[in-house]
């Protein structure tokens, strides 16, 4: 009786031991990463599409039977509000728990909440916002970001344009940061890639006319004109060239790729070229398998334009805090480090970050109105060469 | 210069006059007869522009898709249309007003402006965005270097110029016209003399604010686009053109509108790399015009005032 009794608690015991190892390799270390972006309010679908994105990393991640760490992930509200975004930034840096974050698709928030993240030593990477200042008008080491900005666009544009075979071009632009920054942009890669600007125009952003300054390009005589601005400028510039018969090739910004500008510029949208951050996501190098996992989980919202930024964001903070370990400080120099050799792989293309953590092989789309649509230049029947772009 | 860039822009610089000219008369005839300032005036060309508009899709949607009957009926319903309204406005807001002092007719229609252009960015379909106004006109083109003549353009011109001449018939030739001037001059004597004010009152606002239709669909056939925001900053060339040539005179009005437009056009031409501040520019010169004549160009030679 004593015996049995005596192995009863032998099994049991063994079992125990057998039970607690088991339970030290299914209990890894718990790491906190956040992730931040408007979930409420006009821009709340980009928002939620983005933090749908981050926690299929996570979950993915945490699926993964290899991973060294099981990761819970803080999710916070910035309503594309810059004082809320600088109270959730503040509460992620403080909790020293969180050890990286994806972070903001609006720019304002962005722009305001990097300071923030600079006094926590908090590392973060944009997974959304395109002002060029988040990283370029400062030298915070924590801040860094995966998709593009106005810069690469412009630099996309200027590379593609002059490849073209097209030489001379005559700027108009409206005279808002946004503009401004299009022209400045604009002007320095295509001067860089041997194009030259004949005639800079600046225009208030609810001008009417522009009979005048587009006569003045006739004189010029460009083979493109660029129009750095929005929509409705750009509608009524379309129909003036046309009025003064100007036979330039009209090359716009991310602000014209609208179907407004498709609407309101009728049959001489045609042919008209334009660029933009981002890709349409089936397009992206790893579109396919991203869109495929998000279905699987099953989130009831779609990833919207932004997801697969957001996806690679936070697949990039995991992968260094696997390689580093979870301390702020080794994975902002191991994110920082990101670059040349060492650039990531990811869904969306490489990152490689400068100096400024702004990643420079960012996505740009380049897309040419064709039959009343925003068509992407490489399905487009103009690359093709079934048809003409004017002067080539 | 080439003499072809020249034509253009002197082309440019008419097509833009003839629009602020057409919006200037206006504002010295509402001036003219009650001494007000009318503010919703840029509004109400939008308004016409849009009714225009709905007027094309209208038809286009009932089959008649002959040109030149669209652009007939177009330009009918809208001026009919913007008359009405200018008379009803004149008839409700403005008339019982008058005995008030002239800021308040000022303000009122101010925010009058502000109602009719935001009720079209609410209530037209997708008002906010910039609609694609349909080419009515012949758009044939002729070269001759860099000088681009349209015959839609030409069309445009000649037709404004005919509503102006029409305008300077109306006012010195015909009974009606008698009696605006009579009343313009003085409104009291008018009355005497067995001239219904109201109905002149009436009948000047219809015409200017018909005038301001019209100028609406010019807008719109020439810059094949027409928005909601259109009205605010020719409401305030229209506005300045009317006060350079001398409040209250039609010819100083037009004057002043084909001024303003040959100053905008030089202020390109002027600072080719500054051209975002042709306004400034344009606008800045008006100011002094305004404080070398503060009573405008000509209004002092003409006694009489319309």
């Amino acid at each position: 009786m004593t015996a049995i009794r005596f192995r009863h608690v032998a099994v049991f015991a063994a079992a125990l031991a057998l039970g607690l190892a088991s339970a030290a390799v299914d209990a890894k270390p718990k790491v906190k990463v956040g992730f931040i972006g408007p979930l409420s309010g006009g821009t709340s679908s980009n928002g939620i599409g983005g933090r749908n994105s981050a926690d299929l990393a996570v979950r993915l991640r945490n699926a993964d039977a290899k991973a060294k760490y099981e990761y819970e992930l803080i999710v916070l509200d910035d309503e594309c509000k810059p004082n809320i975004g600088v109270l959730a930034a503040t509460k992620l840096g403080a909790n020293k728990d969180v050890i990286a974050a994806a972070t903001h698709y609006c720019s304002a928030v962005a722009i305001t909440t990097v300071d923030v993240y600079h006094k926590f030593g908090l590392p973060i990477i944009v997974w959304g916002a395109v002002l060029p200042d988040i990283t370029y008008g400062n030298n915070y080491k924590e801040v860094h970001r995966v998709n593009g900005t106005m810069i690469n666009q412009n630099e996309t544009a200027a590379k593609f344009m002059t490849g073209l075979g097209y030489k001379t071009w005559a700027i108009i632009h409206d005279t808002t940061d946004y503009g401004k920054g299009h022209n400045k942009y604009f002007s320095k890669f295509v001067t860089e890639n041997g194009g030259k600007i004949l005639g800079t125009f600046g225009v208030t952003s609810d001008q009417q006319d522009f009979s005048a300054e587009l006569t003045k390009i006739k004189s010029l005589n460009p083979q493109v004109i660029y129009f750095g601005g929005l929509t409705p400028i750009g509608v009524r510039i379309r129909a003036q060239m046309e009025k003064l018969g100007l036979k330039a090739q009209l090359e716009g910004t991310s602000g014209i790729v609208s179907d407004t500008f498709l609407k309101g510029s009728g049959p001489l949208a045609e042919g008209v070229l334009a660029f933009r951050e981002g890709a349409p996501t089936e397009k992206l190098p790893g579109g396919k398998f991203f869109l495929e996992q998000y279905n699987k989980q099953g989130y009831s919202d779609p990833p919207e334009a932004y997801g697969a930024f957001a996806f690679t964001a936070m697949t990039l903070i995991l992968d260094t805090i696997e390689a580093v370990g979870p301390d702020r400080k080794k994975v902002r120099n191991a994110l920082n480090n990101v670059r040349g050799a060492n650039a990531a792989d990811s869904i969306t293309g490489k990152v490689d970050f400068d100096d400024n953590g702004q990643n420079t092989i960012a996505v740009i789309t380049k897309y040419v109105a064709q039959d009343g649509k925003w068509t992407v230049w490489e399905d487009s029947e103009y690359a093709k060469g079934l048809r003409k772009l004017k002067g080539r | 210069m080439d003499v072809g860039l020249f034509g253009q822009y002197v082309m440019n610089g008419l097509m833009l006059g003839m629009m602020y000219a057409l919006v200037a008369v206006g504002f010295t005839l509402f001036f003219g007869v009650l001494d007000i300032i009318n503010f919703s005036h840029g509004d109400v060309l939008t308004v016409g522009a849009f009714t225009g508009l709905a007027t094309y899709l209208g038809l286009s949607k009932i089959g008649i898709t002959w040109a030149p009957a669209q652009v007939v009926i177009v330009l009918l319903v809208a001026t009919t249309c913007m008359a009405a309204l200018g008379a009803v406005i004149a008839r409700y807001l403005v008339l019982p007003l008058k005995a008030a002092p002239a800021l308040n007719t000022l303000l009122l229609t101010l925010m009058l402006g502000t109602v009719l252009h935001e009720a079209i960015r609410l209530f037209y379909p997708l008002g906010a965005n910039p609609q694609r106004f349909p080419p009515l006109l012949p758009t044939t083109a002729y070269s001759f270097g860099n000088f681009t003549l349209r015959v839609d353009s030409v069309m445009l011109l000649l037709a404004g110029l005919a509503v102006i001449v029409g305008i300077h018939l109306v006012i010195n030739k015909t009974k009606l016209g008698l009696a605006i001037r009579a009343v313009a001059q003085d409104e009291e004597t008018a009355k005497t003399m067995g001239i219904n004010f109201t109905l002149i009152v009436l009948v000047t606002f219809a015409i200017g604010s018909g005038l301001a239709a019209f100028a609406g669909i010019l807008h719109g056939l020439y810059y094949s686009e027409i928005n909601f925001a259109m009205g605010l900053l020719l409401g305030v060339i229209g506005f300045s053109s009317a006060i350079v040539g001398g409040l209250g005179n039609i010819y100083g009005a037009i004057i002043g509108g084909f001024l303003f437009a040959a100053l905008q056009t030089i202020g390109v031409l002027a600072m080719p790399f500054a051209s975002a501040y042709k306004d400034v520019f344009a606008f800045g010169v008006i100011i002094l015009i305004m404080a070398w004549r503060p009573t405008g160009l000509i209004s002092e030679k003409i006694s009489e005032r319309v």
